[in-house]
């Protein structure tokens, strides 16, 4: 490991040691230990949880409902908006119909739709990958279609001087170039889907890393929230560090992938 | 002689193209035989990369036509390479990648695209570049791998447009003479666009004038210099005056 990142996991770690170290002394120290249970309370209460049961199921089986949901919206969403950005960057008639739509529908947060979508299809798993598919849909849609739009025209004559048909422009030019974008917005959907699972979970769930946090709020069982915040927050941060595992692997050659 | 060996590589007749209200080329027609090494030269601004892509059909045409081997020019038939003033390199592709590109384009086997690919990564000199990426190689050595890439599929006809516009002059004389050593080992025919005299008189074996917009045919003169050529030989040095006058303008 060179010298500099060496460095920098160091003092991150040493930010980590004092927050922690900061934290214990002030629940010790002052009333906050009224209100706030200790670092070393929480990580307890986490190998406990690992143990035994949260509710109806152990804490592995609450991390797997939140995976599995976030693991299909996300792959749904991932789908079709590459595919809806390709469009809209490839046909002028694709772009001019779908735009508009997205430029009402874009701002709107995913979080919003959960009281239709309850209405519409209850509190079930459809309301849950629902949420989730609109939390990155529209990331997948607009990076796809930057990608797509923004290919060097040079690439694009080189390829024809060298005898490419449309298709061959389209798998052999366009898409390559366009895949670091797509991963730019894999990414950041990754995100947005982790963070909509919970909001599903917290209101239409019987089980999930959401509905835990739900169920410690209910009873006042502040080490469970604790508990289920760490491991969002562990999750989150393994989730975007595979992802751009993957994109160094994948995308080598570009300036994002180094 | 068969009718095949009079039939020119590139036979060029009544070429005009506008830009709305601006004529840019006026009526150019030309012909460039089999083999045969041609430069453009002519002042900046002229339209001489216009002129290139007219020809290629990268930009519309108003009138006129071009034939290659007797035919209308179809990129997907005939086998015709074109290096862009600019780096055209795939930045996903490693070095070896992008010479095969336009043999995978044209769906060669892949023992023949590996062969052609060694041959030519050996005459530019990158064999030990083979994976590297684009962003990893200098300036140089990317406009070496375009000319690889063109020089690989074996092109009956070769354009290029200023394609050493932007290197310093060593690398420019270095590339000039890889060029050369290429195109005498493949046969192939050239089109080499430049507002540089002296490389337009080392290079060629005949250059063709331009005059300012909108463009005509100034003259064409042929390049007898004996090769290798000493660009202070004073023959050399009395063709390039003899083309400089050619193009004042003022």
């Amino acid at each position: 490991m060179k010298k500099e990142k060496l460095d920098a996991v160091l003092y991150g770690v040493l930010g980590l040691v004092v927050f922690l170290v900061a934290w214990q002394l002030l629940v010790m120290l002052t009333k906050v230990g009224m209100l706030f249970p200790s670092p070393i309370e929480v990580f307890q209460r986490l190998i406990s949880s690992a143990q035994g049961l949260v509710g109806k199921h152990p804490l592995v089986v609450h991390l797997g409902f939140s995976l599995l949901r976030v693991g299909i919206g996300y792959l749904i969403s991932a789908v079709l908006g590459i595919l809806v950005g390709l469009v809209m960057a490839r046909s002028p008639m694709g772009n001019a119909i779908i735009r508009p739509l997205f430029a009402i529908i874009r701002p709107i947060p995913g979080i919003t739709w959960m009281p239709l979508f309850i209405l519409w299809f209850g509190t079930g798993w459809i309301t849950q990958l629902g949420i989730i598919f609109v939390a990155g849909f529209s990331h997948m849609v607009l990076n796809t279609y930057d990608g797509a739009s923004r290919t060097n025209p040079k690439l694009i004559g080189a390829a024809q001087m060298l005898g490419a048909n449309q298709t061959q422009i389209f798998r052999m030019v366009i898409l390559p170039s366009a895949v670091p974008y797509i991963f730019s917005g894999l990414q950041v959907s990754l995100s947005s889907c982790w963070m909509a699972v919970l909001a599903a979970e917290m209101m239409s769930a019987t089980e999930g890393i959401g509905w835990m946090i739900v169920s410690g709020q209910n009873n006042g069982d502040i080490q469970q929230v604790l508990v289920g915040i760490i491991i969002i927050s562990v999750i989150g941060l393994i989730l975007a560090n595979t992802m751009r595992g993957v994109e160094s692997k994948l995308c080598a050659w570009s300036v994002r992938g180094r | 002689m068969s009718t095949n060996e009079k039939t020119p590589k590139v036979a060029v007749s009544h070429l005009t193209k506008r830009f709305g209200d601006l004529l840019v080329l006026d009526d150019i027609s030309f012909q460039v035989s089999t083999g045969e090494f041609l430069c453009i030269v002519g002042p900046t601004g002229c339209g001489k990369t216009t002129f290139l892509n007219s020809l290629t059909k990268l930009y519309d045409i108003d009138s006129g036509e071009m034939l290659v081997d007797g035919e209308p020019i179809d990129l997907h038939k005939h086998n015709v390479s074109y290096i862009f003033q600019e780096y055209s390199t795939m930045p996903w592709l490693n070095i070896e990648e992008n010479i095969a590109y336009g043999l995978r384009i044209k769906r060669l086997p892949e023992d023949v695209v590996r062969e052609r690919v060694d041959e030519v990564i050996e005459m530019v000199g990158l064999s030990q570049f083979r994976t590297y990426y684009p962003r990893q190689l200098s300036a140089s050595m990317l406009q070496r791998v375009v000319i690889a890439r063109a020089f690989a599929t074996k092109p009956g006809l070769l354009l290029m447009d200023e394609p050493y516009g932007q290197l310093d002059l060593m690398l420019k004389y270095k590339l000039e003479d890889e060029l050369l050593k290429l195109w005498q080992k493949t046969g192939t025919t050239v089109i080499f666009i430049t507002h540089n005299i002296e490389e337009a008189v080392y290079l060629s074996d005949k250059i063709m004038v331009l005059t300012n917009k909108p463009t005509k045919i100034k003259t064409t003169i042929d390049n007898p210099l004996p090769r290798p050529r000493k660009v202070t030989d004073p023959e050399f040095v009395e063709l390039r005056n003899q083309v400089t006058d050619l193009i004042k303008w003022w």
